[in-house]
């Protein structure tokens, strides 16, 4: 076991029936990172984060995850991650107060460190106000702060975070990633689960997942560096009819419109993207302004999820 | 220690959501209340005052002398008079009586000749309890010298011990604390887990160091105390209302009563592990409700039931429980008089347990 990492997986794989939900799955996790899974629903994401933490048992491959084998040694990781599940799943008729006094109990904090520790996490999740609250009555940044609190409670090394921010509005969203990088400062490796790119961009780390396959593995600027494609920015007063002209285009590898923009992908083996993109509109006489632009995440995302067929051109 | 804290911390926030979750805290004093108020006033197998009609064809001093004597045995409640048998079979067939009577016009005649019967009563058979309580008029004299009616002593003698009144909420009160801690336990305990399983709290507490079997004797706790408070509160109003006594040792019943809670807790928690929703939970506590009430001896003695049926009765823990109850209340025997009874639910308890804790794995798969 590396020292610098904090989850290391080999071939880490879970089948459902027929289902490979999680297929032949390598990761590397440095210690004190955050490190971002970005996929579709059904792309593996929260089958791999359960199986990390010892709640599925994976059809094959072997992770260490804080040093300990998985799942064998599940019970002696329990006390060292924190884990956020995708549903909130804290008690909605008992008051935050005493959600967290029950989870410091679970965890056996010593009795004398309980109360600062959960006055410490009232405060630093703005619950303060809250903490006789019920909280079933709580708003969902509310809910997803006091489910970080929950998670972060006993000092765990590494936390696992499921879909974190799927249910709260985008202020709140910023204010957890704010929480997040503080956390990983002080040393927490954070594993996130996301279909946000916004929130993939602000990874360390990221893997894409794609049908439980890992398509690709790097840091955010890294993956947008070496995409393998050009991509063209068409700004055309009828993006419509322009759309329609460019996927007649062989070699175009994709084609999404951006409100009255259409980013169009093109492998660079194919060479003068910007040229090509030009010479078919004129031919149409469709007039647009055209220029390449920089792999934005959502590229990525696009070109590494591609059929191999268009990929390659 | 840090076991022994955890399983405490699962107990207090089991006690501080029963006590917010209004209808459940509810149901723990309603359901034995409303039981045993039903079980007690309504059920009554020593009927009396059937409804009765009588065709009196003879209309003789001595028949008139016959149907007022009927009328004093209270078992029958003389309402209609016809005029023919078939007008008593029409009465019976409609369900406006019970029970017809039927004088011939020779009636006189019939009496003294001891080869043919005086009278006929008709029983609506339907019912087995009417028909039992009809044949007692059997029994009754009827002759010209009205001296001779004081009937001679019969060489077998029947003394009714431990409930000589007969009265119907000596037997059922003891049976019912079997019956209504099955319920109220099993149900409870089965909608247990389910219910954090259902509310996503459940993939939470398997992510805490929390142990299965922490979790599930944290879990039970609660539920001890509130069926022991369930027993006390059906030993009271058994006592206030209807005079049901405990003659054997209050202690030997809680202990009995202890035993059978764990027992359903450990059930209700197995039938928990088996489901994955709420409503299949109460489904299978009502399938588990059914052979517990009719098998048990609690409605239906246990001698009368066909050898297969006695099997599964057997098997419960509310039979066993039924045991002790009638047997420490009514028959002052002590738990040492039925120490069968005491083990099987004892064993059934540490089965039931350790099966539910195997079952619920700390696993999602």
């Amino acid at each position: 076991m590396n020292d610098e990492l904090a989850i290391r997986a080999r071939g880490l794989s879970k089948h459902f029936g027929d289902l490979r939900a999680v297929d032949h799955l390598d990761l590397d996790v440095p210690k004190a990172s955050i490190y971002g899974f970005l996929g579709p629903n059904g792309s593996g994401k929260s089958t791999t984060i359960r199986m990390l933490c010892g709640l599925l048992t994976p059809t094959e491959g072997t992770a260490d995850v804080l040093g300990y084998h998985v799942p064998d040694q599940s019970n002696e990781l329990k006390p060292r991650i924190g884990y956020m599940t995708q549903k909130f799943s804290l008690f909605g008729d008992m008051t935050v107060v005493e959600n967290l006094q029950f989870i410091s109990e679970i965890y056996s904090v010593p009795a004398a460190n309980r109360k600062p520790r959960i006055d410490e996490l009232l405060e630093k999740y703005d619950l303060t106000g809250q903490y006789k609250q019920f909280v079933r009555t709580m708003s969902g940044g509310q809910k997803q702060r006091l489910a970080l609190a929950c998670a972060v409670l006993h000092h765990p090394d590494l936390l696992l975070l499921d879909e974190p921010t799927s249910a709260v509005d985008p202020q709140s969203r910023r204010d957890f990633w704010a929480n997040l990088f503080r956390l990983a400062e002080g040393g927490t490796t954070i594993l996130v689960s996301t279909h946000y790119m916004d929130e993939a961009e602000r990874c360390h780390r990221l893997a894409i997942l794609d049908h439980g396959v890992k398509v690709a593995d790097g840091a955010p600027q890294e993956l947008q560096d070496s995409t393998g494609m050009n991509i063209v920015e068409v700004l055309a007063d009828n993006p419509y009819q322009a759309q329609s002209v460019i996927k007649q285009i062989p070699v175009v590898a994709s084609v999404t419109q951006l409100g009255i923009r259409l980013r169009v992908l093109i492998p660079e083996s194919v060479g003068d993207a910007l040229d090509l993109v030009n010479r078919n509109l004129r031919q149409q006489n469709i007039t647009a302004e055209t220029r390449i632009a920089h792999a934005t995440l959502e590229d990525v995302f696009v070109a590494v999820t591609l059929k191999p067929e268009q990929r390659a051109a | 220690m840090k076991s022994l804290s955890r399983l405490m911390a699962v107990t207090r926030k089991e006690v501080r959501q029963l006590r917010r979750d209004r209808l459940t805290f509810a149901m723990i004093f309603g359901m034995p209340l409303m039981q045993i108020l039903m079980f007690g006033y309504a059920i009554n197998t020593d009927v009396r005052n059937l409804k009765t009609a009588v065709a009196d064809e003879a209309n003789t001093h001595l028949s008139r002398e016959f149907i007022a004597q009927v009328g004093e045995t209270q078992v029958a409640d003389v309402r209609h008079r016809v005029d023919s048998v078939a007008d008593l079979e029409e009465l019976l067939r409609t369900g406006d009586v019970s029970i017809g009577i039927s004088i011939p016009p020779d009636f006189d005649r019939r009496v003294v000749d001891p080869n043919r019967a005086a009278a006929h009563i008709l029983v609506d058979g339907s019912d087995p309890t009417v028909l039992g309580v009809a044949n007692q008029l059997r029994n009754m004299p009827v002759a010209f010298d009205s001296n001779r009616r004081e009937q001679e002593p019969s060489a077998i003698e029947v003394r009714p011990y431990y409930n000589p009144e007969r009265r119907t909420p000596v037997n059922i009160v003891p049976g019912l604390m079997g019956v209504i801690l099955t319920m109220t336990m099993m149900i409870f305990t089965a909608v247990a887990i389910v219910r954090e399983r259902e509310h996503g709290n459940l993939e939470l507490l398997i992510n805490t160091p929390v142990t299965s079997a922490e979790l599930m004797i944290g879990k039970i706790l609660p539920y001890i105390a509130i069926g022991l408070v369930q027993l006390a509160l059906i030993l009271a109003i058994g006592d206030l209302l209807f005079d049901v006594p405990v003659r054997g040792s209050v202690l030997d019943l809680y202990v009995a009563a202890s035993f059978f809670i764990a027992a359903n807790l450990a059930l209700g928690l197995f039938v928990s592990t088996m489901v994955s929703t709420q409503f299949q939970a109460m489904q299978a506590t009502f399938f588990l409700m059914m052979p517990s009430i009719l098998l048990s001896g609690f409605m239906f003695p246990f001698d009368g039931m066909p050898v297969a049926a006695q099997y599964i009765g057997e098997a419960l823990p509310i039979t066993h429980f039924i045991r002790l109850t009638r047997g420490i209340m009514l028959r002052e025997a002590s738990l040492g008089d039925m120490p069968f009874a005491l083990i099987y639910l004892g064993s059934f308890a540490f089965v039931a347990m350790t099966a539910a804790a195997l079952r619920f794995s700390k696993r999602l798969d």
